[in-house]
């Protein structure tokens, strides 16, 4: 090949790389795509291995679904939220918990003071729960839950509040986050060491195998560790790692391997480099599917198939001029759209400061629409496969995704790789050469270290404000339950559920019949602490 | 003042907020620049705080925050350390926090809090400043 560097002109910069640093070539040309095989590394939509999209037809069958992420305050503040989405177009639900809630304690805990009901809904017991699906139809609507440490008590009490509905558990559908090993390595909310965390994900996945057909389990997620600062690379190989770790898992229960991967489903970040976000989702399919049908021998097409949820990158979102955020949720949708996602959650333009207002949460969905209806873009399935760039891009996130990959199975897998640090560690170096690199002046973010204007200029943004007497009233309200149920079959309940993790034993059953009885989430979790103890995490700096 | 000694800063997480890619950061570039940083290391209480700060004989408190309970947490963090008689080691804070919150803090007894965005660089020459105010920068 002739060295075209021979030609150079000037340009802006010594060197271009994505945001990633995955180096960039000034233009890609057929060589760099030499080695590709159409059928075998890309094949039709809706063939393997998926590369192009997981539907023969995608958007043109179906758009995606509009699935705007809501919790803030009581259960009555939250249901009422949902009811103003679901009336503005939105086509699915998606719960936030509040801390207290995604780590175990009672709203009335001392370790719940000042966090009830401000990162999420607070939810106590099945009684928060009824009230937050009231008037919502959980036969026709799906639900999306993002909780970890305690998801096997919410999806308990999902199914109960669906027994009350006349819904029977067959019939719901929806996605349980459930994803705990990505806690450990990023976002760090969790409850019990990883070993028994990792037994409650199975105890789920095999209940939903038997009882529950429309019931996504896990939910395998990049996002968070994205948040955390790592690269696209590190997202899909980590995200991916987990994923592995949950089908080993599976299977060393005797779960068939077709029984439960058509479940699992996956939820990627969205972030500000557009074409390093659409090679990330397409090498995810592919790598994916090589992975269930090689390394598992899945048989059935469907296990093959990444399915994945994708929102926008709240950490790349600004305080600073915060209507220029609208811009940068507008390109980050259009990526993960071009890259094929099957739900999208659209930030809005004040969440770097707080949760979104419901007109900045409208502007947000509309921002979907606009994608959908008008931009033309839903109407040719992957319209950038075969791009020279993108393809190569696609490959070569791949290869660094896998060598990631093979890394963490050399130390032991995954739980062996969070014990050692080596994921955090990874991410910490990420994150902080990304922002000594916004410090130097070396990566632009538009607004803050260029084209900033003065405070005084800048126009105050509406805060969603939550009322601190919420806390006070939330407490009395768990306090007031633990007085009025029967305590007797309360007591009952947690005394089978503690002896039936002793016994390592599904506990799934004995979480309903406790969410039943309306044992509260604290209570439940402490009789799965009394056997499972904590975790403690070795802080890596 | 001793001036050869380094600067030794308490990064602190308060509550139940496991969102540590700022503090990491923050520690990392108050490291580079020569300080001793001890991290709290997730979920602490604000008693346990203000303990680690004493026990550690810190010069100043980091704390950040990103889970939106800086208005109950914080003030507790300021009145341990008054309890254990180190109400005089400076405070800032650092996360989501919204100006009219920054406010109350500040009259609460905070020394500065940096919001989203704030300048790496800025926040060690502010804590730099905000111990050894007469050395040159």
């Amino acid at each position: 090949m002739e060295d075209r560097r021979a030609r150079t002109v000037e340009e802006r910069a010594e060197a271009f790389t994505t945001l990633s640093w995955l180096p960039l070539k000034r233009v890609y040309r057929p060589e760099d795509v030499g080695d590709l095989d159409y059928h075998r590394d890309l094949g039709d939509p809706g063939e393997y291995p998926f590369t192009r999209g997981i539907h023969e037809t995608m958007y043109r069958g179906r758009l995606w679904t509009m699935r705007q992420f809501a919790g803030y305050g009581t259960a009555e503040q939250t249901n009422a939220r949902f009811h103003y989405l679901l009336q503005n177009g939105q086509t699915g639900l998606s719960v936030a918990f509040d801390l207290p809630t995604l780590l175990g304690y009672d709203s009335d805990h001392p370790r719940a003071r000042g966090e009830v009901g401000r990162e999420g809904v607070a939810v106590d017991s099945l009684a928060d729960m009824e009230r937050l699906f009231d008037g919502i139809p959980l036969g026709e609507v799906s639900t999306s839950m993002t909780i970890n440490g305690p998801a096997a008590i919410l999806m308990a009490m999902y199914i109960v509040v669906g027994e009350k509905q006349g819904v029977p558990m067959e019939r719901l559908s929806g996605t349980l986050q459930n994803d705990i090993l990505k806690e450990y390595i990023a976002q760090k909310e969790f409850i019990f060491p990883p070993e028994p965390s990792l037994k409650l994900v199975v105890d789920t996945i095999e209940f939903a195998t038997r009882h529950m057909p429309r019931w996504n389990t896990v939910s395998i997620s990049g996002y968070h560790i994205r948040e955390a600062g790592a690269t696209a690379v590190q997202e899909l190989a980590f995200t991916l790692a987990d994923g592995l770790t949950y089908v080993e898992a599976c299977l060393a229960r005797g779960l068939d391997v077709d029984s439960f991967a058509p479940r699992l489903s996956f939820f990627f970040n969205s972030h500000s480099d557009f074409f390093e976000e659409i090679a990330k989702f397409r090498a995810a399919r592919r790598m994916w599917a090589r992975f269930m049908r090689e390394r598992f021998k899945a048989q059935n097409p469907r296990s093959w198939m990444l399915r994945f949820h994708t929102q926008t990158a709240g950490c790349s979102l600004t305080a600073q001029q915060p209507e220029v955020n609208v811009v940068r949720v507008t390109l980050q949708a259009l990526a993960a759209v071009l890259g094929g996602t099957q739900s999208l959650h659209t930030n809005a333009l004040d969440e770097a400061l707080a949760l979104p207002t419901a007109e900045a949460a409208r502007l947000a969905l509309r921002t979907q629409q606009v994608i959908a209806e008008e931009s033309g873009v839903a109407s040719v399935v992957d319209p950038l496969g075969g791009s020279y760039f993108v393809e190569a891009l696609t490959s070569e996130t791949e290869r660094q995704a896998m060598a990631y990959i093979e890394r963490i199975e050399q130390m032991g897998g995954v739980i062996a790789a969070i014990r050692r640090g080596f994921m955090q560690r990874e991410i910490a170096e990420a994150s902080y050469r990304f922002q000594q690199e916004v410090s130097s002046g070396k990566r632009v973010i538009v607004g803050v270290n260029r084209y900033a204007i003065p405070a005084s200029e800048e126009k105050p943004v509406p805060i969603l404000r939550i009322d601190p007497e919420l806390e006070r009233r939330q407490g009395q309200r768990v306090q007031e339950l633990r007085r009025s149920r029967d305590n007797a079959r309360v007591q009952a309940a947690l005394r089978d559920l503690a002896r039936a993790a002793e016994r390592e034993e599904n506990v799934m059953p004995y979480l309903i019949e406790a969410v039943r009885a309306y044992a509260t989430l604290g209570e439940m979790v402490d009789a799965l602490k009394s056997v499972y103890g904590v975790y403690v995490e070795e802080a890596v700096v | 003042m001793e001036h050869s000694a380094p600067i030794r800063v308490l990064a602190a997480k308060v509550g139940l907020d496991g969102h540590d890619r700022g503090v990491k950061v923050i520690a990392r570039a108050l490291r580079d620049a020569g300080m001793e940083v001890i991290y709290s290391g997730l979920f602490r209480t604000p008693q346990e705080v203000a303990q680690t700060a004493v026990d550690e004989d810190v010069d100043v408190v980091a704390i950040s925050i990103l889970s939106g309970a800086h208005n109950a947490l914080v003030p507790e963090v300021l009145k341990a350390l008054r309890e254990r008689g180190a109400g005089d080691i400076p405070v800032v804070v650092g996360g989501t926090i919204p100006d009219e919150d920054a406010a109350f803090l500040v009259n609460q007894g905070v020394r500065r809090v940096f919001g989203p965005g704030a300048d790496l660089a800025a926040i060690v020459e502010y804590i730099q400043r905000l111990v050894r105010p007469r050395a040159p920068a």
